[in-house]
């Protein structure tokens, strides 16, 4: 038995310890603002914050968080106010959405280490989230924007 | 040339669908309506309007009934129905936008509902074609000015004064002679008991009153949704008992199993079954590709089942398709005369009297969309009803299909439409809802297909490979007076009909026989082109290859003239006047001329005003150059310039990028500037990375790692959007795809400027570090 904490809820898994955590997000923990787009650590789509930290959610498995903290889009702020996610409107980010989930964790998580980034360090800290919309000069400037105060 | 007998085959490419004769009194009565009025095609009447769209052509056409579209709660909420699929265009707002502007109705108290799929009812559903906000603007301010009407004669009749003394204002209707107010909500019971209003004697808005329309300030009614991780895409939808599936299909097209061993993904734990899936052979449309599912309690389960599958296949007739080979078989037919589809002047004499032939041809692969969200879709098929809940662009022809899969009457099957986490064309085709209602009939249990990325790569429906090679003929003093234009690729009518080797109308229409410029002698042709795999729309189509080709020529007549692009840009395009090209039956995007002519004064606007608010001609770094392009299509104008920077170790780099478009009347410009940036990022990674290959019939690319797209740190620093304010009367013209194309040709003719090198095969890969 596997216990995790997700978004300051305990929670516990018997079967496979190797599943990766996004599918038990997504399909066990019903949790499913977390996405899938590539499985592979290459998108970002599944980007959760375990402690501290930006992970993949796809390749990471449930016993490599147990007794850990996770924290996911859902988690993130419990009215949807994080200085990022008022930023993202703000600056109105998306198109489809579907990679802005993991965007978000992934500028939140990059805000934490380094709470005023330049262009090129905002450049290089997002450019593992692939957005095929093409809001990327949104995501910079939500980005300046949450690290300058909303 | 092939045309295409049923109607239903090639949704949305109206040049072969015929006019669904639904007789008016049928609608109505499907709709269980009496007093409310549906309009089958055509729709609108001259009179009525300033204009005339294809939108009465589309299959089901254009029902204009608030009734359908428009509901008011005693509490004043107005719920709008949303018919379109949203996939990023923003669509889901501005269409309901549009119709609360109409009916007075305040934003903050509107709730937007989406539609499930259903034509007869809502009309046309297909989100393709850049068609939403030309086929829809009028509509739904129809639907709107009806809604507030009905308002208005309500309170009329309440307080017993004349209709024409009352008004609707900010969601509630005022009697200004005697100060009396009554909100929406108060009037919605007897609202709903007048009849509706005839089209005719509607009074519209004049834009000067508009709130929201052309004002930018609304914001997508998904944005809260999106940033909390609460909005519901096709993959989010799970329902009670519902089973996970991922499904090993045939990796070479027209493939078929053989045999299969599911002892050992039967092992993995949390997989619960393996079952063969039914294919069709190909082509035939949307139709599944069959193979094996793998069943099991969750996504991360059944991936792994699949993994430990052996399977054996037949890889049929396509077992050999190569692309390297297949490269020189389309630049072969190139270099010979093709079908010919349009002619003006002799081509041949001018060509062989001229003073100097520039030859160039242009080469860009099968192209992979990649949408964020992989396609998925759940189904819950029980005895015989059916319900689907999907990201798909078509929800009324995935009805159809889902009930002729099943062998179901379409009215036993619903289909939800979820978010669509990006369409691009790919969620056009129904396959995976197909596989979805398969298996949940067979399993007899909600079940949910997720395509992985690598099958989104493996087995979609992709955007063709081509060759275009074009001849310009100058004469002496530089001026082209010569152009041939041959335009070989493999046909979306494939996917459709066997043996089809000649490109569509829609396709042809995209570039290559509406060619704008001021030029004597002019031959388009088509030769041949068999597919050896399933070939679809790609965001923009056929666009994508003609403007490159086009755009890239007219840099490289510049360069070989001596001239500034632009000016060599503008002299081509002409005098401003309306372009007739001499074809049969030109497609012109489904739109009647008359309304959507090839206005030659606007493609010159939009290059001329990009130039001025992009600084054609600046001063820029060594290193550096700037490109242009411009191109018309879904009946929109846009003109793009690039800023490139290359590096000594040919390391490529975008610092500036602006566009100009003229898209006519538009609705929300900041969705339409959120589109454009967008497709010059799209429009590089297709020209920096795009390229899906085949060998031995099989894909060689998987996933991100060997079809890359641009990221944040290659993505351009800047990209400004200048929108062509709209005369009175312009119609509105496609925004979503139309972005696309000027994108490759300013970027490559930008690299020519900065190193000398003229790229003229995509992407471009390493081609600038040699
Ligand atoms: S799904 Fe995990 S990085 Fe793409
Ligand atoms: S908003 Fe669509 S993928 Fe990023």
């Amino acid at each position: 038995m596997i216990k995790v904490k997700i978004n300051g809820q305990e929670q516990s898994w018997d079967g496979d310890p190797d599943l990766p955590l996004l599918w038990f997000l997504r399909d066990e923990a019903g949790l499913t603002g977390t996405k899938y787009g590539c499985g592979q650590a290459l998108c970002g789509a599944c980007t959760v914050i375990v402690d501290k930290e930006a992970v993949r959610a796809c390749i990471t498995s449930v016993n490599d968080v147990a007794g850990r903290e996770v924290t996911t889009i859902e988690g993130l702020h419990p009215n949807g106010d994080h200085p990022v996610q008022k930023a993202w409107r703000q600056v109105n980010v998306p198109q489809c959405g579907f990679c802005q989930a993991g965007q978000i964790m992934q500028a939140a998580a990059l805000l934490m280490d380094n709470p005023k980034p330049s262009h090129d360090q905002i450049r290089e800290a997002m450019s593992g989230n692939i957005c095929r919309c093409g809001c990327y000069q949104r995501i910079e400037n939500a980005v300046h924007l949450a690290s300058t105060g909303v | 040339m092939n045309f295409i007998d049923n109607p239903r085959k090639l949704r949305g490419f109206e040049k072969h669908i015929r006019v669904e004769k639904v007789s008016r009194r049928s609608i109505l009565k499907g709709l269980g309506v009496t007093g409310g009025f549906v309009l089958a095609a055509p729709v609108m009447s001259r009179q009525a309007l300033a204009y005339e769209t294809g939108a009465g052509k589309m299959p089901h056409g254009v029902v204009v009934d608030p009734r359908v579209f428009v509901s008011v709660a005693p509490d004043g909420i107005v719920t709008i129905i949303g018919h379109r699929s949203e996939m990023g265009t923003g669509v889901r707002t501005s269409l309901p936008l549009i119709v609360a502007e109409e009916m007075e109705a305040d934003w903050s108290r509107v709730k937007v509902q989406q539609a499930h799929g259903d034509e007869v009812k809502f009309g046309n559903q297909d989100t393709d074609g850049s068609r939403s906000t030309r086929h829809y603007l009028i509509p739904m301010r129809q639907i709107g000015a009806s809604a507030r009407t009905m308002l208005e004669q309500a309170a009329a009749k309440r307080w017993g004064v004349p209709a024409t003394e009352v008004k609707a204002v900010n969601h509630e209707v005022v009697h200004s002679a005697s100060g009396r107010k009554l909100g929406f909500g108060e009037l919605a019971a007897d609202a709903a008991k007048e009849s509706v209003p005839s089209i005719e004697g509607l009074k519209l808005k004049n834009p000067k009153d508009f709130r929201y329309l052309g004002k930018g300030q609304v914001g997508i009614v998904d944005l809260h949704d999106i940033t909390t991780g609460k909005a519901q895409y096709g993959a989010d939808v799970r329902l009670s008992g519902m089973k996970y599936a991922v499904i090993a299909r045939p990796p070479v097209t027209g493939g078929k199993l053989v045999k299969f061993e599911p002892d050992e993904a039967l092992k993995i734990p949390g997989v619960e079954k393996v079952m063969q899936v039914r294919g069709w052979p190909w082509p035939s449309k949307f139709q599944p590709l069959g193979g094996v599912a793998v069943i099991a309690r969750n996504t991360g389960a059944a991936i792994k089942g699949r993994d430990a599958l052996k399977l054996t296949w037949d890889d049929g007739p396509n077992g050999k398709y190569d692309s390297v080979a297949y490269r020189k078989e389309l630049e072969e037919a190139s270099r010979k005369p093709g079908l010919v589809l349009r002619k003006e002047g002799d081509a041949d004499a001018a060509l062989k009297g001229a003073d100097k032939v520039i030859v160039g041809e242009y080469y860009i692969p099968h192209l992979a969309h990649v949408s964020m969200e992989p396609p998925v879709a759940v189904a819950d098929v029980k005895g015989d009803k059916a319900e689907i809940w999907a990201p798909v662009q078509s929800p009324g022809g995935t009805r159809e299909d889902v009930a002729k899969t099943l062998g179901i009457p379409e009215a036993n099957v619903t289909v939800n439409v979820t978010l669509l986490g990006g369409g691009f064309g790919r969620k056009s085709k129904c396959d995976f809802a197909l596989e979805a209602a398969l298996l949940s009939k067979e399993l007899g249990a909600p079940v949910k297909v997720q395509w992985t990325r690598e099958d989104d790569i493996h087995n979609g429906f992709l955007h063709t490979v081509s060759v275009e090679r074009i001849e310009a003929g100058l004469d002496k003093s530089g001026k082209v007076i010569a152009w041939r234009h041959r335009s070989v690729a493999p046909s979306i009518a494939s996917t459709f009909a066997a043996g089809t080797v000649h490109q569509a109308p829609f396709e042809i229409g995209m570039g290559l026989v509406d060619m704008p410029f001021e030029i004597a002698n002019i031959s388009c042709e088509n030769p041949e082109a068999a597919a050896h795999t399933r070939i679809g729309w790609f965001r923009s189509v056929s666009n994508i290859p003609r403007a490159f080709a086009v755009q890239s020529m007219v840099g490289e007549i510049a360069q070989a003239t001596g001239r500034d692009q632009k000016d060599m840009l503008l002299e081509l395009i002409g005098s401003p006047r309306i372009v007739k090209p001499n074809v049969k039956d030109l497609w012109n995007y489904g739109e009647p001329q008359d309304s959507y002519p090839i206005d030659t004064a606007r493609l010159r606007k939009v290059v001329e005003l990009v130039a001025e608010k992009g600084e054609w001609g600046r001063k820029v770094p060594k290193g550096h150059g700037l490109g242009i392009a411009v191109h018309r299509s879904f009946v929109s104008y846009i003109a793009t310039i690039v800023e490139v920077a290359v590096d000594d170790k040919g390391k490529l780099t975008v610092p500036r990028v602006d566009t100009a478009i003229d898209c006519g009347t538009y609705v929300n410009p900041e969705r339409i500037a959120s589109q454009i940036e967008g497709a010059a990022i799209m429009g590089l990674s297709l020209a920096k990375y795009g390229e899906i290959t085949f060998k031995d019939g099989k894909v060689q690319q998987k996933n991100f790692d060997d079809f890359q797209v641009v990221r944040m740190d290659d993505s351009p620093v800047v990209t400004n959007v200048y929108i062509v304010p709209p005369g009175p009367d312009t119609p509105p013209s496609g925004v979503g795809e139309p972005g696309v194309p000027p994108f490759a040709p300013a970027l490559i003719n930008a690299i020519f400027a900065a190193t000398g090198k003229r790229i003229r095969s995509l992407p471009i890969g390493k081609q600038l570090e040699a």
